[in-house]
C-alpha cells in the first residue's frame, strides 16, 4: 500500500512528464503490436486463403504469379490455357473438380471474371462454407448477366437490375478518357453475400462473356486465363506437379496455394523485419525517455526522498518505488498502447481489405497482446534502474533542510 | 536505564580551508523512557546536528550513542532506518512535511515504514490534533500552525519510544507555539515517549522545569577563550 502511494503521488506531481512519457510508451506499444498482429495475422490469412482450391493451372509462369492472379485477383494473366489442356486436366481422374477463369476486363477498377455456375453453386470456399447469393440469382451460362462480391456491390453502388458497359483491361485508367469501354451492356442478376476472400471484390459473368467480349482476340476465344483445380487426393498435386513443371514446359501448376504464398511471405521477410525493428527501436527510445523524465525531476525529490528516509523509509523501498513508478509509467502507456493498436490495425486491415477483399480481424487476440506490455514495462523497468540508483544514494542530511 | 544514552560524542565538518570545525562534542548525556527535556541553545549551535546524530541520519566521528540498549554508532544505515523507522518520531523546524500528499497520507507515512500504515489510527490522530476536517488537504491549503499539527500527529503516529523536537515552534506566533508545545507534551505524555527538544524560544523553554543549555552539554558549542 505503502509503495502504490509513493507510486500514485509521485506521477500526480509529475502529471505532465508523466502523460508525456506514457503517450510515448503508448505509441510504441501500439506500433510493435500493430506491426507484429498484421504480420502474424497477414501470413496466417494469406496462407490459408485458397478459395477452398487446391492448385491453379495457368499458362508457363511463377507459381505465386498464378496464385496472385486467380486466386486473389491481384496481378496479371500470365497468359492463355488452351481448351484442350483443360479437358485434359478435368479428366485427370485425380482431379475432383475444375472451374476456368477467364479475365481480361475491369469495372471501374473492380476486376470483371468470367467463370462457370458451379463455382457458386457446387464449390465449398472453405470447409462447409458455399458462396451465398443475398440478392438475386447466379447469373446463366450464355447470357450477359453478372453476379457481384459483395465488396464491388458496396462499392460500386450496382443494385439488381443495373447496367453496366466493361471496361477493356485489368484496370481503370484514373484518367477517364484513357479507358476503352467494351460496347456489351451486362445486367446485374445477384449480389454475394460477403465471404471475407478475395472473391467480394469481384464481378463475376459467365465465361463466354469473357471470351467474347468485342476487341478480344477471336483466336482465342475459347481460351481461358486460368483453372481452379480441386484434387481429389492433395497427394495427386505431386504427381500433377511433375507432369506439369518437370514434364512438361508450356503450363504451371501452382501447388500447394499455401505454400506458394508462404513462400511470398518468405520473400519478403525482410520487410517484416525491419517494421519490427523500426517499432522496437521506437519503444526503446520511449523506455529512455522514462529514464530522462524521471532523472531530470531527481532534483526536485532529492527534499521528499530526504523526508521519507528520515521517516525510516529504507533505501530499497526508495529504489523499489522509483523503479515501480517507471513500470507503473510503461503499464499506463501500454493500455493506451491498445488504442494506437486498434486504430492502426483498424486502417491496416481496412486497407487490406480494400486491396486483397482478405479480412484481417483487429480484435483477434495474440500473444503480442500479452508480451508486447510486458516487454514494454520490462524495458521501462531497466530503464527505472538510473534514476532509482540515484534516489538510493541521496544524501538524507544534506537535503532535508534548513538547519540550525 | 536510560532510554537515550550518549558517551564521548564527537563530530565535526570540514571548512572549506580543510580545517577540521568540531560541531558536536558531547562526553555524556542521557534520557531517561518518558522523561521530557529540552535544551536552549540559538542558532549555529549544533541542535540539527546533534538531533541527526541521534536519529542516525547523520554518523558521528566518534562516541556512542545508545537507544533502548541498542548501539546505533556502527550500525548499517538499514539498521539505523529500522531505529527511526521503529523508535523515533521527528518534528522538523520546517516541519518537512511531504507537499504532494495530503494531511492524511503524511501522517500514514509516519507510520508506514515501522509499526505499519494505520489509516484509521492516522485519522484519529489528525482527529486528536484538530484536524479531522481536513485529512485530504494539502499541506499548502493549511496554515503554518495547522501544518505544524500535521508534523506532530506524524511524528507520533508510529508511537515513538523517543521523540525529537528540533525548533517544533520556530515558524509559529507565540499563541500558536505555546499550543503546538503543550499538543506535543500531551501526546508524548499519552503514548509514554519521552522527549527531546531543542529550541532557543524563551517562551517555550520556560513552560520547562529545568532547561540546561546546549553549551552546557556541547563541549564545541561553548565560546572558545580569545587567543592571546
Amino acid at each position: 500500500m505503502t509503495l502504490w502511494l509513493l507510486v500514485r503521488r509521485s506521477l500526480r506531481q509529475h502529471l505532465l512528464s508523466t502523460i508525456v512519457t506514457a503517450l510515448s510508451l503508448s505509441l510504441a506499444g501500439g506500433l510493435l503490436m500493430t506491426v507484429w498482429s498484421l504480420k502474424t495475422q497477414a501470413r496466417q490469412t494469406f496462407e490459408r486463403m485458397d478459395g477452398g482450391w487446391d492448385a491453379v493451372l495457368g499458362a508457363r509462369s511463377s507459381k505465386l504469379q498464378l496464385v496472385l492472379n486467380a486466386i486473389f485477383h491481384l496481378e496479371a494473366s500470365p497468359g492463355n490455357i488452351r481448351p484442350a489442356d483443360l479437358a485434359t486436366l478435368a479428366a485427370n481422374p485425380a482431379v475432383k473438380a475444375v472451374v476456368p477463369l477467364a479475365m481480361g476486363d475491369n469495372y471501374l477498377g473492380f476486376r470483371i471474371v468470367g467463370t462457370t455456375t458451379n463455382h457458386f453453386t457446387d464449390h465449398e470456399f472453405a470447409e462447409g462454407r458455399k458462396f451465398r447469393v443475398r440478392e438475386g440469382r447466379v447469373f446463366e451460362d450464355g447470357y450477359r448477366e453478372a453476379l457481384l462480391g459483395a465488396f464491388a456491390a458496396q462499392k460500386l453502388g450496382l443494385k439488381i437490375g443495373d447496367e453496366f458497359k466493361p471496361y477493356h483491361g485489368l484496370n481503370y485508367a484514373s484518367k477517364p478518357s484513357d479507358n476503352v469501354q467494351h460496347e456489351e451492356i451486362y445486367v446485374v442478376v445477384g449480389i454475394l453475400d460477403a465471404s471475407n476472400t478475395p472473391a467480394d471484390r469481384v464481378v463475376w459473368i459467365p465465361v463466354a462473356g469473357i471470351q467474347n467480349m468485342a476487341g478480344h482476340d477471336p483466336a482465342t476465344a475459347q481460351d481461358v486465363s486460368a483453372a481452379l483445380v480441386k484434387l481429389r487426393d492433395p497427394a495427386a498435386g505431386f504427381r500433377l506437379d511433375q507432369l506439369y513443371n518437370k514434364q512438361g514446359d508450356r503450363l504451371t501448376f501452382a501447388w500447394p496455394i499455401g505454400t506458394v504464398m508462404a513462400q511470398l511471405f518468405d520473400k519478403i521477410g525482410w520487410f517484416d523485419s525491419v517494421l519490427t525493428l523500426v517499432a522496437w527501436l521506437v519503444a526503446v527510445v520511449a523506455a529512455a525517455s522514462v529514464l530522462a523524465s524521471i532523472y531530470n525531476s531527481m532534483s526536485a525529490r532529492r527534499r521528499d526522498l530526504a523526508i521519507l528516509r528520515a521517516l525510516g523509509a529504507r533505501r530499497r523501498i526508495i529504489f523499489t518505488a522509483i523503479i515501480a513508478e517507471a513500470t507503473t509509467i510503461a503499464a499506463i502507456g501500454a493500455a493506451c498502447g491498445f488504442l494506437v493498436h486498434f486504430a492502426l490495425l483498424f486502417g491496416a486491415a481496412s486497407l487490406v481489405r480494400t486491396q486483397t477483399g482478405v479480412v484481417i480481424e483487429p480484435f483477434q487476440p495474440g500473444w503480442v497482446w500479452l508480451w508486447a506490455p510486458a516487454a514494454l514495462m520490462g524495458l521501462a523497468a531497466l530503464a527505472g534502474t538510473v534514476p532509482a540508483f540515484k534516489a538510493y544514494d541521496v544524501d538524507v542530511a544534506s537535503s532535508l533542510s534548513p538547519e540550525s | 536505564m536510560s532510554l537515550l544514552e550518549i558517551r564521548a560524542l564527537q563530530k565535526g565538518f570540514r571548512s572549506p580551508d580543510g580545517h577540521l570545525q568540531p560541531v558536536v562534542d558531547i562526553p555524556e548525556f542521557s534520557l531517561a523512557a518518558g522523561q521530557a527535556v529540552a535544551l536552549a541553545g540559538p542558532s549555529g549551535t549544533g541542535k540539527t546536528t546533534f538531533l541527526h546524530l541521534i536519529a542516525g541520519i547523520l554518523t558521528p566521528d566518534a562516541g556512542s550513542i545508545r537507544i533502548d540498549g541498542q548501539e546505533i554508532v556502527g550500525m548499517t544505515e538499514h539498521g539505523r532506518d529500522r531505529i527511526r523507522a521503529n523508535a523515533i518520531g521527528y518534528i522538523f523546524q520546517s516541519f518537512n512535511l511531504l507537499q504532494g500528499f495530503t494531511c492524511l497520507e503524511n501522517v500514514v507515512l509516519g507510520m508506514s515504514f515501522g509499526a505499519g500504515a494505520n489509516p484509521a489510527r492516522a485519522t484519529e490522530l489528525l482527529r486528536r490534533v484538530g484536524l479531522g476536517d481536513r485529512l485530504h488537504h494539502f499541506p499548502r491549503q493549511l496554515s503554518t500552525g495547522q501544518q505544524q499539527r500535521v508534523a506532530v500527529a506524524r511524528a507520533m503516529a508510529g508511537k515513538p519510544r523517543l521523540v525529537l523536537a528540533d525548533e517544533p515552534t520556530g515558524n509559529l506566533d507565540p499563541a500558536n507555539a505555546r499550543e503546538a508545545l503543550a499538543l506535543i507534551r500531551e501526546t508524548c505524555t499519552e503514548n509514554g515517549s519521552a522527549l527531546l527538544l531543542v529550541s532557543h524560544d524563551r517562551d517555550i523553554l520556560g513552560a520547562f522545569d529545568t532547561v540546561p543549555s546546549l553549551a552546557d552539554i556541547n563541549r564545541a558549542a561553548r565560546p572558545q577563550p580569545a587567543r592571546a
